[in-house]
């Protein structure tokens, strides 16, 4: 163990890399949110959908308003409607949005 | 054939040339969705559709697809606007021909049902009150959920 690693915390052993992935949020999300879309590392703790709209809600802020009915939250993963439990991998396009009223 | 697009569209055009040069085409069944002027009790003066490019287009498809695979069709036309548009305006087309009625007339239906509740656009008013997102209609949700089970 070198000097750097020591100040990590030990849960990070054996864990994976930052995972990239692209954000995208429609209508009332992307309102309050603030922004239309982003680009992050996800911790290597966050591993599927759930895990991310938590990580999100945790940032608080037009992110903890927007996420706080997740009833009303719709999450598609590479274009794809998705379930809380759907893993996430480097490179998704993950978009965030409330039910859609098109038509 | 799908088209996402901001322009306005001609129905008699597009429903002259769905069935053009096609004799076994017997049917053609179309429904036409317009801007609304009230939204609840408030009047409506402008709506903006906004929409996920890409997914949208994917989502159509794939709702065409499962129409063909439904019903003997020849041809389909979905037509989706977005942008701001006003009362009057007209925001969707769905066209559906068939060698009989039924089949375009119950494949049209399941379009515009499955597009409401699957294809990601949202619409938002604007309102004297201000302008507001469009809720989602549980109504919608069980007409998509009626198809799942037919034909």
């Amino acid at each position: 163990m070198t000097a750097l690693d020591r100040g990590r915390p030990a849960r990070n052993a054996g864990q994976r890399p930052a995972v990239p992935v692209k954000l995208l949020y429609f209508a009332w999300l992307r309102a309050r949110i603030g922004c239309a879309e982003e680009e992050i590392d996800l911790s290597p703790d966050v591993r599927d959908v759930a895990g991310l709209l938590d990580w999100l809600q945790s940032r608080g802020g037009g992110y903890a308003e927007a996420l706080r009915d997740l009833s009303v939250v719709r999450v598609a993963v590479n274009q794809d409607y998705v379930g809380r439990e759907h893993p996430l991998r480097e490179g998704d396009e993950v978009a965030i949005f409330p039910p859609v009223t098109g038509g | 054939m799908i088209r996402v697009q901001r322009e306005d569209f001609d129905v008699g055009a597009e429903l002259e040339r769905l069935a053009a040069g096609n004799h076994r085409i017997g049917g053609v069944a179309s429904f036409i969705g317009l801007v609304r002027d009230m939204g609840g009790s408030d009047r409506v003066s402008a709506l903006t559709l906004e929409h996920y490019p890409g997914m949208t287009e994917k989502k159509l498809a794939e709702i065409e697809t499962e129409a063909h695979r439904r019903w003997p069709l020849d041809a389909v036309l979905v037509i989706h606007r977005y942008g701001r548009l006003h009362p009057g305006d007209r925001i969707v087309l769905v066209a559906t021909a068939s060698p009989h009625r039924e089949s375009a007339l119950a494949a049209c239906n399941f379009l515009i049902d499955w597009l409401k509740t699957d294809a990601p656009f949202w619409k938002s008013e604007e309102t004297p009150a201000g302008e507001r997102w469009v809720a989602s209609r549980a109504e919608d949700e069980a007409a998509t959920r009626r198809w799942s089970s037919q034909p």
